[in-house]
């Protein structure tokens, strides 16, 4: 019947009335964020930085500007170049995050902010001063020592969660005290293995078309000595 | 107490305005206190309205938001009330910006034009018993008249502005008033029919049962009408945002503007206390003699709910559409209306001409069942038959490869 429709109509809306809004009430309330957001404020710890500048040569955008200088300071990681200019031009920053995956030494970690708009382009600049006094909130992007971490900071934080599901949204970047470069640990050489098998990047056992002609050059590639103490799961158990 | 209202004045029925001029005439002369008790009440009236449209403002953001599930405004002050204030001061602070090609002294005129009629029209309105400021005889003929008045000022902001969007707006607005007026008027011709008389307060007191149950058609067709004459959302081409920017006040800006706003809300108000008066029984219900006030706002409110709800539940209506939902649609409803009405009214009235209660209730039962079968029988007609074309289903689909149709 005519007609009918549009009472079904104002039903439909007095549904939705009775609804509990969506709204998130932004200043006073946050919408969950995901552990690997990728956000401003990015973590640099100048005690791992050793001024390779790979992080600079891998930015598609080429916003990283840095200038070193040789130094004679003898860290625990060895020799480094001492950093004069570390500037991120973030106005320009399309946060790929490949700056992060560049670092060979876990210095700089994608940060979790995302309210750090300015009033003037040269204040989008961030430098190494503030790099140094910004306070670290990691992101997991690309770091996965952090995810799996579900207590207090500094405590269990190597330690996987129960399940596979829950163990992405236990690490909240918000929700400690800024995290320390001994805290945010190292990624594990297995899971660099694991993630170049699967951007096969790697001739291996999972790729034994490509070397054909050195038969024993699968095991020799996949097998790097002592670096971690971890078993390779990818070889292991295939003959 | 040296002055005296006659008996035969319109003022007489309202008690407040007598009060007043009875307290007044023990200081002024008479003619000097006339004028200040109506002053007064002109005064508590023009409020009474513009805060009205202040508060439904608020109240359609709010519910809106609701309805959308949103929250709204909320931020000013406790669950957002103090917003028609911010947006008030807001306007007041902008700059009041006049078009190179308009015609000032229209384009000035408007803003009051928009708002003197709804100011008009509250004059013969009962909020409770005795106490319309003028209980006029020709009530509902003076709501009609005066009602039309926006019309004018809507075809006045639009010319006078110079804007093709604004004369566009202007011309759909005018339109639509035109072709609702029609069936409008004759839906209130049943109301006066059965109340016998055109004063609304006579009206309220003909209301053994509420005229929305005696006359379910007129009721229909009067709030689809005057939904259509306050240019809210099913008929709101005249100011359709995504069509032509925003119609008639394009060119508004400034305290212009907010006067603009404050007459469509108030519109709202006026016409939901009409609404409420003429069909639901206005300030009459238990305890009326105290409550009456009570009552017809709750009534309002009602009516005020309805009309935000259907501004949340449908879509706007293209001008030709309109145009059919109201020759060919409302009108054949009204004026079958009118004439059960007449039929009814003629067969069923006593010999003093008045309708008992037990006579609106046999009526209530013919008017609900010739309801449904009229908004059933005219929908039908009016409805606009969709054939689907039988196609040939589409044979040896490769799938990722588009296929070139021959035909």
């Amino acid at each position: 019947m005519y007609g009918l429709a549009m009472v079904k109509g104002l039903l439909v809306t007095l549904k939705n009335l009775t609804r509990k809004p969506f709204t998130i009430q932004y200043p006073e309330e946050r919408a969950e964020q995901h552990p690997r957001f990728r956000g401003e404020e990015f973590v640099w710890y100048e005690e791992r930085c050793t001024g390779c500048a790979s992080c600079a040569k891998y930015c598609p955008l080429g916003i990283i500007k840095i200038v070193t200088s040789p130094s004679e300071t003898a860290l625990p990681q060895g020799d480094k170049y001492r950093l004069e200019v570390f500037d991120i031009e973030l106005q320009r920053c399309m946060f790929c995050g490949l700056c992060v995956e560049a670092c060979p030494y876990d210095a700089l970690f994608m940060g979790s902010g995302f309210e750090q708009g300015q009033y003037s382009r040269q204040d989008m600049v961030i430098t190494i001063d503030q790099l140094r006094q910004a306070e670290k909130h990691p992101s997991t992007w690309f770091r996965p020592q952090l995810e799996g971490y579900a207590g207090e900071p500094g405590e269990s934080r190597r330690q996987p969660a129960a399940t596979e599901g829950e163990s992405r949204l236990t690490y909240n970047p918000r929700g400690g005290p800024p995290l320390g470069w001994r805290e945010v640990g190292r990624e594990s050489w297995r899971w660099h293995r694991r993630e170049k098998a699967g951007m096969r990047l790697e001739t291996g056992p999972t790729a034994p078309q490509q070397t054909p002609a050195t038969g024993a050059g699968g095991e020799t590639a996949g097998e790097v000595p002592g670096k971690d103490d971890t078993i390779d799961d990818m070889t292991a158990g295939k003959p | 107490m040296n002055c005296q209202l006659a008996p035969d004045n319109i003022l007489y029925g309202n008690g407040l305005y007598r009060l007043l001029y009875d307290a007044a005439g023990t200081l002024l002369p008479c003619w000097l206190a006339y004028l200040a008790a109506g002053l007064v009440i002109i005064f508590i009236l023009v409020n009474g309205v513009l805060l009205g449209a202040a508060v439904i403002t608020w109240t359609e953001r709010r519910l809106l938001g609701r309805f959308q599930n949103r929250v709204g405004p909320n931020r000013w002050g406790p669950f957002g009330l103090l917003q028609p204030i911010a947006d008030l001061f807001k306007l007041l602070t902008k700059e009041d910006l006049t078009p190179a090609g308009a015609d000032r002294i229209v384009f000035a005129l408007v803003p009051i034009a928009m708002v003197a009629p709804l100011i008009l029209m509250t004059a013969v309105i009962p909020f409770a018993q005795n106490t319309a400021l003028a209980s006029l005889n020709v009530g509902v003929l003076y709501l009609l008249a005066i009602s039309s008045v926006t019309t004018i000022a809507i075809f006045m902001a639009g010319w006078s502005s110079n804007n093709r969007y604004a004369m566009f707006g202007a011309a759909r607005a005018v339109a639509v008033l035109i072709s609702y007026e029609v069936p409008v008027v004759l839906s209130l011709l049943g109301v006066v029919m059965v109340a016998g008389s055109m004063s609304l307060g006579q009206v309220v007191e003909a209301q053994a049962l509420p005229f929305l149950l005696v006359q379910p058609l007129a009721f229909f067709v009067f709030l689809a009408g005057m939904s259509a004459e306050l240019n809210r959302t099913p008929f709101d081409v005249a100011e359709a945002e995504s069509e032509i920017i925003a119609g008639y006040h394009t060119e508004y800006s400034g305290i212009k503007f907010a006067l603009i706003q404050a007459a469509e809300f108030g519109g709202v108000v006026v016409v939901s206390a009409i609404v409420a008066t003429l069909f639901l029984g206005g300030w009459s219900g238990p305890l009326s003699e105290y409550l009456g006030w009570l009552w017809f706002l709750l009534k309002t409110g009602v009516v005020v709910f309805l009309f935000i709800w259907i501004r949340a539940t449908y879509p706007r209506l293209r001008i030709d559409q309109i145009m059919a939902f109201s020759w060919k649609f409302l009108l054949p409803l009204s004026l079958i209306n009118l004439l059960a009405v007449s039929l009814e009214v003629f067969f069923l009235r006593g010999e003093t001409g008045q309708l008992t209660a037990t006579d609106l209730g046999i009526m209530t039962g013919i008017n609900l069942v010739l309801a449904v079968a009229a908004i059933a029988f005219f929908g039908n007609l009016i409805r606009r038959r969709v054939k689907f074309e039988t196609r040939r289903p589409a044979q040896n689909v490769v799938p990722g490869v588009s296929t070139i149709e021959v035909s």
